[in-house]
């Protein structure tokens, strides 16, 4: 599983800290580290969190199907 | 030759055609996976000077040197397969504009139809040769970069030096001071971030640095580097007289694109980059646009209307997608189809805690108002001002105000701004100037740079200084 965080769009929600607690974290107050190739464990949790963003701003490739997450990493105003 | 044979060309191209990437980065895959994504059934050849497969940069300097992330960790995402040839490991070496070939460093070349460059920039190195080769002495771009450079870190060296404080020198002090190593970053500029913040949002950086306990260093340049009998660098020797001792140094002085494959091309591409129009399409030398080489990414130069319709080059991730995009939909596209690369320059960073973030183009500006927050609790929106309009606004840990204020770029609204807002403080009652140096002597290299009008001028305006 490889994602990435289109950190232009991130506005600092830190509804993927939340949902994926050991995939994204809050560093600082609104600065987001994320782990771009979390365990397949992960999974559901990164599902969740990438469906939660607000922003839309987390592309994931899943490994075995390809799903991508809103515009997927398409900047602020293409 | 009656108009439908060009419709025919295309319509041939499309499905049979030869493509050929230079670059294997972000741009480059983003642009493969938007080729395919637009119906290009032809072949598509991916040429990468790296050996590794498409990969992210920005958590090197982050996620990676404080050991979060192993280096090798940030590979892309691919949002669909591409179904193309990759050529990893092996750099562009010339192109022949006539016969429509790549060549290759390995000795091999490939022909297209159409072609893309996305060949990037890469780290300043430090000029001194010898110095350079000490033992020890590190700049940060690519994986492998950062894969040296975090060994190093984790050994805990006595005493680190970062040279540049720009962005990814910033970051890389963050990232030691957060490793609890002891930290000089030496810079020439009046303060950190000064060429792409001006100098009041620099101060507020400086404040970061000695807050979080680095020993910045500002007005002063590195005159030498000295190692030790076996060749590690022990030593740096500044202008002022003083001396540092270092067991890591790293080189932080911006980036140099990587355009000298080009060189006898006879493409418009110096130093600067290569230039291109709104399209996305080359010009050559003649300052004629081509119309099978097209550009992307950090190499690229292109004219943006917001700002005056002067080339603009941008070494931002996303600019880098937007681009691709853009050049990719193109070269596959008939001329009535194709679209404009407009895109807002936009870029984040995140250092000693706090997220930075940009959008218009701050350099060009001549005044900046703090229309909310507060310069001295490092959280704040910043507006700049150019002849009257908002052509730029930064934010330290607000981000959530800074989409408003794209939107008062974009419509040149009236600077300083006439809106009351939220959490407008004393400080953000009159605008100030926004204290950009002498952009002929940047320090650290600015993200945005503007290079004027001519799609053919080759010249720069960054000249170390030698020491």
């Amino acid at each position: 599983m490889r994602l990435v965080v289109d950190l232009n769009r991130c506005q600092g929600y830190a509804q993927c800290a939340f949902l994926a607690p050991d995939v994204f974290t809050m560093h600082g107050d609104e600065a987001l580290m994320y782990d771009p190739q979390p365990d397949d464990e992960q999974r559901k949790n990164v599902r969740r969190a990438a469906e939660a963003c607000p922003v839309r701003a987390i592309t994931v490739e899943y490994g075995d199907e390809t799903l991508a997450a809103g515009t997927a990493g398409a900047s602020r105003v293409g | 030759m009656p108009p439908v044979s060009v419709d025919g060309y295309l319509e041939a191209f499309r499905r049979q055609g030869r493509i050929v990437v230079v670059g294997a980065s972000l741009a480059g895959l983003r642009a493969a996976e938007t080729l395919r994504d637009e119906g290009f059934t032809g072949t598509l050849t991916m040429i990468g000077d790296e050996p590794h497969e498409p990969y992210d940069r920005p958590p090197l300097s982050k996620q990676v040197l404080l050991g979060k992330v192993p280096p090798d960790h940030t590979d892309l995402p691919r949002r669909r397969p591409v179904d193309a040839e990759w050529r990893l490991g092996v750099a562009a070496t010339g192109l022949d504009l006539a016969a429509k070939r790549v060549q290759l460093s390995d000795g091999d070349s490939v022909e297209y139809d159409r072609l893309l460059i996305t060949t990037g920039v890469r780290a300043r190195p430090w000029p001194r040769e010898l110095e350079a080769e000490l033992d020890g002495v590190f700049v940060l771009r690519t994986r492998d970069d950062a894969r040296r450079l975090h060994h190093r870190l984790k050994a805990g060296p006595r005493g680190v030096l970062v040279i540049g404080a720009g962005f990814t020198g910033s970051e890389i002090a963050s990232a030691c001071r957060e490793r609890g190593l002891s930290v000089t970053v030496a810079e020439r500029g009046a303060a950190p971030l000064v060429g792409a913040l001006g100098g009041v949002v620099g101060e507020v950086a400086a404040e970061l640095h000695r807050s979080h306990g680095v020993d910045l260093r500002c007005g002063v340049q590195v005159t030498g580097l000295e190692g030790d009998a076996a060749g590690r660098v022990r030593t740096a020797h500044f202008s002022d007289g003083t001396a540092v001792e270092a067991e890591a140094v790293v080189v932080a002085l911006g980036a140099t694109r990587n355009t000298e494959w080009l060189a006898d091309s006879g493409l418009g591409a110096g130093p600067r980059g290569i230039a291109c129009d709104a399209g996305c399409r080359a010009f050559d030398v003649r300052g004629i646009v081509t119309d099978d080489v097209f550009v992307a990414g950090d190499v690229a130069r292109s004219p943006h209307p917001l700002f005056g319709y002067q080339f603009l080059s941008l070494e931002h991730w996303g600019n880098a997608v937007a681009q691709a995009e853009i050049a990719a939909h193109n070269m596959v596209s008939a001329s009535a189809d194709r679209r404009p690369h407009l895109w807002m320059p936009s870029f984040w960073s995140a250092q000693f805690g706090v997220n930075i973030k940009s959008v218009g183009v701050p350099p060009m500006a001549d005044q900046i108002i703090v229309t909310q927050g507060s310069l001295a609790e490092h959280r704040f929106t910043a507006a700049y001002g150019h002849q009257g309009r908002v052509i730029a606004a930064v934010t330290f840990d607000q981000a959530k105000w800074l989409d408003f204020y794209e939107g008062e770029i974009e419509r040149a609204a009236p600077f300083p701004p006439e809106f009351p807002t939220v959490d407008r403080r004393p400080e953000g009652m009159q605008p100030v100037p926004a204290g950009f140096p002498d952009p002929s002597l940047p320090s650290h290299g600015p993200t945005v740079t503007l290079s004027g009008h001519s799609p053919t001028d080759r010249r720069i305006t960054f000249t170390p200084r030698r020491a």
